[in-house]
């Protein structure tokens, strides 16, 4: 983890205690939320207005029963249509990045450039310029408020297949593409058992970078759905903050339920800390 | 006829064929939806007489006239100025901070190393919907540790939810979640820098702030540059936080920013046509704004080069 840089001896006696004490402000300010959701999350309604806010109640088990009571378990429902999109979203979305950032980053023909500038432009198209006509024209073919609806349109990511020319111009050598054509192997079979493997470090990175997109997503499918069958977490609980607003009652509901929504996240995230790097995000090839 | 292709180096077809799932998504779910934005954009619906019956409803062109109707929207103009107000405060402050915390990160003998880039980075799995929701409590003087704490002290408690400190109060939630991303870009940008940079600069007897302010911020340069302009988009089109903290206080306005103008025209008012001409100004206000940028930041760049 520590960059060679810093074992070269420094002139400052006193060790780096500054940089140390901000950093831990920036932690702790960033985990407040996060503590502050834990401990809400464990008070029961009365127990939520009354006692300080850092400290646990005695509610959670209460809490808990209460969110999957509600509706049915219609939060059961929401977070299982989450985990759908964003997995499901996600590894299209890193399969189609692959193909295409090998095809950019290997071969050489005629508009490359072009096509790789096009679709980078959609990095920067608004999401709200596309969510309007894109629901004018699921409507037209009927796959508003559909499971569909939410999935297509999240398939194709301009960032994913940034990153995926980037990782395959560094990870697989042109030599080793060139041999398995003297060997007579056909492209896809190439791209397949030769290139996929190789690539497959920075697809991990794409079907992460796109599954935290999606999960977070909240534009596209309050636009689009209005069955709360089909709702993901994000449009979920904000549905049940805007019946809560008024009634004090259903904020235990919702804290519960917000809790829950950033457990999964968080702990992919602790997970593959062990073998995988935070700075592939940004395109960092070099290990 | 394979043999025949391989010796000529990689057959032509085969990187059409690999584009083509990208190419088809592309079509369908970008190009499409932009030139339909702008054929709607360009249309109005014509109401004859009551408006009542079939027939008396009918979509006309409307020329340039949904457009000059938003640019002299009071209601998009005000929401224009809030957002502005509101980048401000969100941008030099998230970047301020991704960039101070990635120097940190970078010094020599820094403890808890790992831990604290982990835990400043975690905003970035938070949902913005559930991070609003979040802060949305923590503002809230019923439930918030910072009323309890001042009401214990016999302090008067501000109310982060109306007036100025609305800006304060949404402005946090965007740098607390976008902090990380950014950080981790600068960080990677940082740890690039060879090793025999910082030795030169040792050796000519530069302090630590030195370096970071004539070595490492100017190398980190385009990384900065990238952040910006992500930010800067994102910032035009803030919508899902101030959407979300709508149902906890009265001073937000179902058209506090052009974005939520769009949802209310289109989806809430029925009026597709001034929605989607409103979209299209968005997008070219960020496109306008993004690439001068850039351009500002190429020209100098290539001046220090030539220097």
């Amino acid at each position: 983890m520590t960059a060679p840089t810093t074992t070269a001896p420094r002139s400052g006696r006193r060790g780096g205690w500054l940089p140390t004490a901000v950093l831990f402000v920036g932690a702790a300010y960033c985990l407040l939320p996060v503590v502050w959701v834990v401990m809400a999350a464990t008070k029961s309604g009365s127990e939520l207005f009354s006692t300080f806010t850092f400290w646990p109640g005695t509610g959670f088990a209460g809490n808990l029963s209460d969110l999957s009571g509600y509706r049915d378990g219609v939060y059961w429902t929401w977070m299982a249509n989450s985990a759908l999109y964003a997995g499901l979203g996600a590894l299209l979305s890193a399969a189609v990045s692959a193909v295409s950032g090998y095809a950019l980053a290997l071969y050489r023909f005629r508009g490359r450039e072009t096509v790789f500038n096009v679709l980078l432009a959609g990095v920067l198209m608004p999401p709200v310029i596309l969510a309007v006509p894109q629901y004018l024209l699921m409507a037209e073919v009927s796959l508003t408020d559909s499971h569909l609806s939410v999935l297509l349109p999240v398939i194709l990511s301009p960032y994913g297949i940034y990153l995926a020319r980037i990782y395959a111009a560094a990870a697989v050598p042109q030599d080793v593409v060139e041999a398995g054509r003297m060997d007579g192997a056909g492209e896809w079979r190439i791209f397949r058992t030769v290139a996929l493997p190789m690539m497959l470090p920075g697809l991990v990175t794409i079907f992460l970078f796109q599954f935290v997109a999606i999960w977070n997503n909240f534009l596209l499918p309050y636009i689009m759905l209005s069955d709360d069958e089909k709702f993901p977490l994000t449009l979920g609980l904000f549905t049940l903050l805007n019946q809560g607003a008024n009634t004090p009652a259903l904020y235990t509901l919702v804290i519960t339920g917000a809790l829950l929504a950033i457990v999964p996240l968080i702990a992919l995230f602790l997970f593959i800390q062990r073998f995988w790097s935070l700075d592939l995000l940004s395109g960092a090839v070099k290990s | 006829m394979r043999k025949h292709r391989a010796a000529h180096g990689a057959p032509r077809r085969a990187p059409y064929l690999f584009l083509l799932p990208a190419g088809l998504l592309f079509a369908l779910f970008f190009a499409l939806p932009i030139g339909y934005a702008g054929y709607l954009s360009l249309r109005k619906i014509e109401v004859k007489g009551l408006g009542l019956g079939s027939g008396a409803r009918s979509e006309v062109w409307a020329g340039f006239s949904n457009y000059t109707d938003a640019l002299t929207d009071p209601v998009l103009l005000d929401g224009a100025l809030r957002v502005l107000v509101y980048g401000l405060i969100v941008v030099p402050l998230m970047l301020g901070l991704a960039l101070l915390f990635a120097l940190m990160l970078d010094s020599d003998r820094v403890r808890g190393r790992a831990f604290t880039r982990l835990a400043i980075f975690l905003p970035y799995a938070v949902p913005g919907v559930i991070a609003a929701l979040l802060w949305g409590f923590l503002y809230l003087p019923s439930v918030s540790p910072l009323h309890y704490t001042l009401d214990a002290l016999g302090l008067p408690q501000p109310d982060l939810l109306s007036g100025g400190a609305l800006y304060v109060a949404l402005s946090n939630i965007a740098v607390w979640g976008g902090t990380g991303f950014n950080m981790i870009v600068i960080y990677t940008a940082l740890r690039a820098i060879p090793a025999e940079v910082y030795e030169a600069a040792r050796l000519d007897g530069c302090s630590q702030w030195q370096i970071a302010w004539r070595i490492k911020i100017p190398m980190v340069a385009p990384s900065l540059v990238l952040t910006f302009f992500f930010s800067v988009i994102a910032t035009l089109q803030v919508f899902n936080e101030p959407t979300t903290l709508r149902p906890l206080t009265n001073s937000l306005s179902t058209t506090w920013s052009p974005m939520m103008k769009v949802y209310q025209d289109a989806f809430v008012a029925g009026d597709i046509h001034s929605g989607a001409a409103t979209a299209v100004i968005i997008a070219v206000v960020t496109f306008a704004l993004s690439f001068g940028f850039l351009r500002l930041a190429g020209a100098r760049t290539r001046r220090e080069e030539n220097r």
